[in-house]
């Protein structure tokens, strides 16, 4: 039972980061109708800025750490401004390829700065972090994760739900022209999104980072894995990529903790299979609204 | 017309992807704190007139090639629509398009996206107090609303932005008599107690003759008609195409039956 319990506690930490990773995804689809092909790229430089501020510069962890998060939003709205603003209006196959080219690009770039060796951060958690109950144990990071995972999913959906920005947003990505009959400033949601997709990025390569080691090709390829929780919950709902995170997390552990840890990496792609087989538009895709 | 315009469209001409003439040298003017209606069949431009105002024109690829239109000395033909909207014009579109997965009183708030920032309780007070069936709908999905309550929602989220000039399409479509007849009394009162000044595009010639005090018809990408709404509502000719009421009321001869010549001149 406590090995239960301590499995529970790491597969929703890392659903959370799943589901925050995904978020970002989702609000650029949702927005721009743009598959963001770049997210691993953008995982991996949030992980190798980390790794820069806090190693090399020998930073203190949080100011290295709030710094990559700033650092991250503004490479997001330059992705935005400088790429993908000239392709406005070209057609959406060509975003899409543009947004490879940027994961290439990106993966190249870090492997020629930092190679293909394996780095890791300096063991900067607290030990009081380590979690115990009884004869459970979970590890500081899964706590680490879980606390900052909630605290980033309650943030966000406040701004979504509340604040003015966030309704704007939502409603560019609901209805476009109607959005800008209004006045809303399209151009700025999109970068918005880039740069709240491009920090959320960087917040889940620092902590892929910490539990794998970083590699160039890891942390990248990892991002590969938000399409299996997109598709899971629904390309174009917020509610559906945070529970499809969760449930991606959840699996990837039970799997790794009960069945056998060489299939844990296999079987998120079996779901989206499966899902794709049985409901293309994922579990919690919107349902269209249709007055009767 | 007398002075003080406010919106004044000068010849203008409008192509869309380069080659397709929607408007043919279209000039009108709106005086401050009036109502002016344009009237027209299908296809005949007013919604390409209100687009080219609104700035909507362009991400359709739609492009003011001539003239001018000038909104208190500002030149805005082919303005984005952030900028349109910002200097207090703003466009109620065709069809009531809500943001259907956003709450009704989320999409109000919408409306107050030309001052991000800036208090907005007092305009949501204000869009209640017009349209009171939104305040029983004002946490369920817009998706869910019914047509009328659709139409009050759009005007409302419009109206969030303290525009100068609101730009009306159709408001009337697919709507109830006895609602038309109520948005249209509603927009009278916007029109009178908050000062705005309306443009506003029908098919439902009569409602919209009036309330409007002057009025304008298009057929065509032109402008073939224009007067006081009191001198439209009189005019055989529009009695005859966009009324429905026969010139005389007695049986036809011949020569008015054919109503297609007549109307040929206009073309």
């Amino acid at each position: 039972m406590e090995f239960f319990f301590q499995i529970l506690i790491n597969g929703l930490s890392i659903g959370f980061l799943y589901a925050l990773t995904a978020l970002g995804f989702v609000m650029i689809f949702k927005s721009s109708s743009v598959l963001n092909f770049a997210h691993g790229g953008l995982m991996a430089i949030g992980a190798f800025l980390f790794l820069v501020l806090s190693v090399w510069a020998r930073l203190p962890i949080w100011l290295a750490f709030i710094l990559t998060l700033a650092g991250s939003f503004s490479l997001g709205f330059i992705i935005e401004r400088f790429f993908l603003r000239p392709l406005i209006g070209e057609a959406l196959i060509e975003v899409i390829m543009l947004t490879l080219g940027l994961f290439i690009m990106f993966r190249g770039l870090l492997l020629f700065i930092f190679g293909g060796d394996i780095y890791s951060y300096p063991d900067f958690l607290p030990p009081a972090l380590t979690f115990h109950w009884g004869p459970i144990e979970v590890a500081g990071v899964y706590v680490a994760t879980f606390i900052i995972g909630l605290i980033f999913l309650g943030l966000f959906g406040f701004f979504f739900k509340y604040s003015s920005q966030g309704i704007y947003m939502r409603s560019v990505a609901d209805n476009q022209p109607a959005a800008m009959a209004l006045g809303v400033h399209v151009r700025r949601v999109f970068a918005l999104s880039w740069a709240i997709a491009a920090l959320v990025c960087a917040m889940s390569g620092i902590v892929l980072g910490i539990i794998n080691g970083i590699n160039v090709h890891e942390v990248s390829d990892l991002g590969i894995k938000v399409f299996p929780v997109v598709i899971l919950g629904g390309l174009d709902s917020i509610g559906g990529a945070i529970l499809g995170g969760i449930i991606i997390g959840l699996l990837e552990t039970f799997t790794g903790g009960y069945i056998s840890s060489g299939l844990r990496e296999v079987v998120p792609y079996i779901v989206l299979i499966i899902i794709l087989l049985i409901k293309p538009y994922g579990l919690f895709g919107l349902v269209e609204i249709e007055r009767v | 017309m007398e002075d003080n315009i406010l919106l004044k469209i000068n010849n203008i001409s409008v192509v869309y992807s380069d080659v397709i003439q929607i408007l043919k040298a279209v000039s009108l003017d709106i005086p401050e704190g009036q109502i002016v209606s344009l009237l027209g069949s299908n296809g005949a431009g007013k919604t390409t007139t209100l687009k080219a105002v609104s700035g909507i024109l362009k991400p359709e690829n739609g492009k003011v090639t001539e003239g001018t239109i000038n909104y208190e000395g500002h030149n805005i033909q082919n303005s984005s629509p952030e900028r349109v909207t910002r200097l207090g014009i703003i466009q109620v579109m065709e069809g009531r398009q809500p943001f259907k997965y956003l709450t009704v009183e989320e999409n109000l708030r919408v409306g107050t996206a030309t001052r991000w920032g800036k208090p907005y309780k007092k305009d949501l007070e204000m869009v209640y107090h017009y349209f009171a069936p939104l305040v029983y709908r004002k946490h369920s999905l817009a998706g869910y609303c019914s047509g009328g309550e659709l139409q009050m929602l759009v005007m409302g989220r419009a109206l969030m932005a303290q525009p100068r000039l609101l730009l009306l399409d159709e408001p009337s479509l697919g709507l109830a008599p006895m609602l038309v007849k109520e948005i249209f009394e509603i927009v009278k009162r916007i029109n009178k107690e908050q000062r705005t000044t309306l443009m506003l595009v029908e098919q439902n010639a009569n409602m919209a003759l009036q309330i409007a005090n002057f009025g304008y018809v298009m057929e065509n990408g032109k402008i073939v008609l224009e007067g006081d709404a009191k001198d439209l509502r009189e005019n055989p000719d529009v009695k005859e195409f966009y009324l429905g009421v026969a010139a005389t009321g007695a049986i036809k001869t011949y020569k008015d039956v054919k109503s297609y010549k007549r109307r040929k001149r206009w073309l």
